[in-house]
């Protein structure tokens, strides 16, 4: 089962158990075909290169074999990269990997083979009549946000979620070292990551109400009278454990 | 124990078990023997119910994230469709196809009806009006045949074989993709384009004939044409039954009548794609090559046309019944 509300993609996975799957709208969509078109054009450059340097070889320049050894193997690169590496990766292109995006079924599953191919064929009209522009708009009009090779095919690009290693890196740490609430001591731990980034006032006053609710400890200098740094050590010590004396 | 503390305790028990089953979904996934199969299964039933935990005491943690994250990515590993082996492939030219191209039958031989109209109309047409054939030949191939020579004369002079048979079934396969594709537009694409080229082929023969040179292109198509013309006419068929299912979609959405329609089309393609190969080597290495008679080139190509049938039919992999 799934729906779609408000550019999310809902689906109750096989337990029963639904969740909710970021849609990827045309911006997601043209940033992962850029990618991917300068990487078959400059693969595609490396064959034709490649070719020449072959037959440059073994035979004179110019004539049919030379377009055998260059033209032709540059083509296939250029105009199998799409099919060839959803088909291979599952869903996903480099382009689509570092655009953040993949393909999925309306299950939220891995697409077929068959999905996968029919949703390049109709490349052929998503491109009419130039860069994109039938795939683009409808893009743009559909609920799904999907060009008509995804709608043939009963796919859409979804929003990769963060991963799970990557989420759960230092969570255990942080919990049995504290001793704090999860979520007050992950709030920390996020607020102490982006300490540099984030304006002087704008850390301190975080700095200073989190401390206000949390810091039990009841001793030592109170959260107001902190300057800059020390609201930081503060932070720090009650992440790793200590208790400001 | 208080929310909080129940939240925290909890947290700290599962997190190493989250970590396991992170590492073990990394696992690769092909070649799983049942159990581990059933044990992945198992695993993604544990994660569903500590995403419902998590929901519950952690609504906003890191750590719902996370489940949340393993849960869509076990669900991917779990709900993913059978792998292309042999049993499927047969499976798909056995069953599937024949299926996808009767069902398309009757489309089909409308498709014929309206490539022959088309080819009568575009007969008449330079035979009344001769000056007309600038519309459908460029004027090389005009001049040749004006000059008692058929622009397919000297193709092996330029071109190789090999590599005219790459040209010919690349540019018949974008043809046949296209006239599948084009339906999208209700249809009226694939029929526009199954009408032009029964118009071409009229036109040129009526072209050709009035310069005798009839003779010599009948001989150049008589082997790749029947094969090529009907897998024109199949793709255009599957493209106006895409066009019929946003037309006249019956019980289901629009987009769910084209989504199921395209899945059974799609099928189709895929079994004239090796028949378009097949017939760019014909093009490539007989119709071009004099040596050929024309009874050779006829036996070729009505040959290879009833191989189509077979091919389509599925009957070549059933095996037969007692």
């Amino acid at each position: 089962m799934s729906a779609t509300h408000d550019d999310q993609l809902l689906i109750t996975g096989l337990t029963g158990v639904g969740i909710e799957l970021e849609i990827a709208g045309a911006g997601s969509r043209s940033y992962a075909f850029i990618i991917d078109w300068h990487i078959r054009v400059l693969l595609a450059i490396a064959c034709y290169v490649a070719g020449w340097e072959i037959y440059s070889h073994i035979g004179s320049r110019g004539g049919s074999r030379f377009v055998q050894f260059t033209a032709i193997p540059g083509l296939v690169v250029y105009f199998l990269y799409h099919p060839v590496l959803e088909v291979a990766l599952r869903g996903r292109t480099p382009g689509k990997r570092s655009a953040g995006v993949r393909i999925v079924t309306a299950q939220g599953g891995t697409p077929s083979v068959g999905a996968l191919l029919l949703r390049n064929i109709f490349r052929l009209i998503d491109s009419m009549p130039l860069f994109y522009v039938v795939g683009l708009v409808c893009c743009l009009v559909t609920e799904r946000r999907v060009r008509i090779g995804d709608m043939a095919a009963g796919t859409l690009l979804v929003v990769e979620k963060v991963s799970a290693a990557r989420a759960l890196n230092s969570l255990g740490e942080l919990i049995s070292h504290s001793g704090l609430p999860p979520e007050a001591a992950e709030l920390i731990d996020d607020l102490l990551q982006r300490w540099h980034g984030l304006d002087i006032t704008a850390r301190d006053t975080l700095a200073r109400t989190i401390l206000a609710r949390v810091d039990r400890s009841g001793s030592g200098t109170g959260p107001t009278e902190m300057n800059d740094s020390a609201l930081r050590e503060r932070l720090q010590a009650l992440l790793s454990g200590m208790r400001a004396q | 124990m208080n929310a909080v503390a129940t939240a925290s305790a909890w947290l700290k028990a599962r997190t190493p078990i989250w970590n396991a089953w992170i590492a073990q979904s990394r696992e690769p996934q092909r070649g799983l023997s049942i159990v581990d199969a059933q044990r992945r299964i198992d695993r993604y039933r544990a994660i569903a119910r500590d995403l419902a935990t998590a929901r519950t005491l952690l609504p906003q943690s890191r750590a719902r994230g996370a489940l949340e994250s393993l849960y869509l990515e076990t669900h991917a590993s779990i709900d993913v469709p059978s792998r292309l082996n042999t049993a499927r492939l047969r499976q798909l030219f056995r069953d599937e196809i024949p299926a996808a191209v009767a069902r398309l039958r009757p489309m089909i031989l409308w498709m014929a009806l309206l490539m022959a109209i088309s080819a009568l109309a575009g007969w008449w047409m330079i035979s009344t009006f001769p000056d007309l054939i600038s519309l459908s030949a460029s004027p090389k191939m005009i001049n040749d045949v004006e000059h008692g020579k058929l622009w397919t004369d000297d193709i092996l002079n330029i071109t190789p074989s090999s590599l005219l048979s790459v040209r010919i079934f690349s540019n018949n396969i974008v043809v046949s993709l296209m006239a599948f594709c084009v339906g999208v537009f209700f249809g009226l694409g694939s029929i526009y384009l199954v009408a032009v080229n029964g118009l071409m082929l009229g036109a040129l023969l009526a072209f050709t004939r009035q310069h005798g040179l009839d003779g010599e292109l009948f001989k150049f198509i008589s082997a790749h044409g029947p094969v090529e013309l009907s897998i024109i006419c199949i793709a255009g068929a599957a493209g106006t039954s895409l066009g019929n299912a946003l037309i006249r979609p019956g019980s289901l959405t629009r987009r769910d009548s084209f989504r199921e329609e395209s899945r059974h089309a799609v099928r189709v393609l895929i079994a004239c794609a090796p028949l378009l190969i097949v017939c760019g080597l014909i093009e490539g290495f007989i119709s071009p090559d004099p040596t050929f008679p024309l009874v050779t080139r006829l036996i070729v190509g009505w040959l290879y046309w009833l191989l189509m049938l077979v091919f389509l039919s599925g009957k070549w992999l059933r095996r037969p019944t007692a």
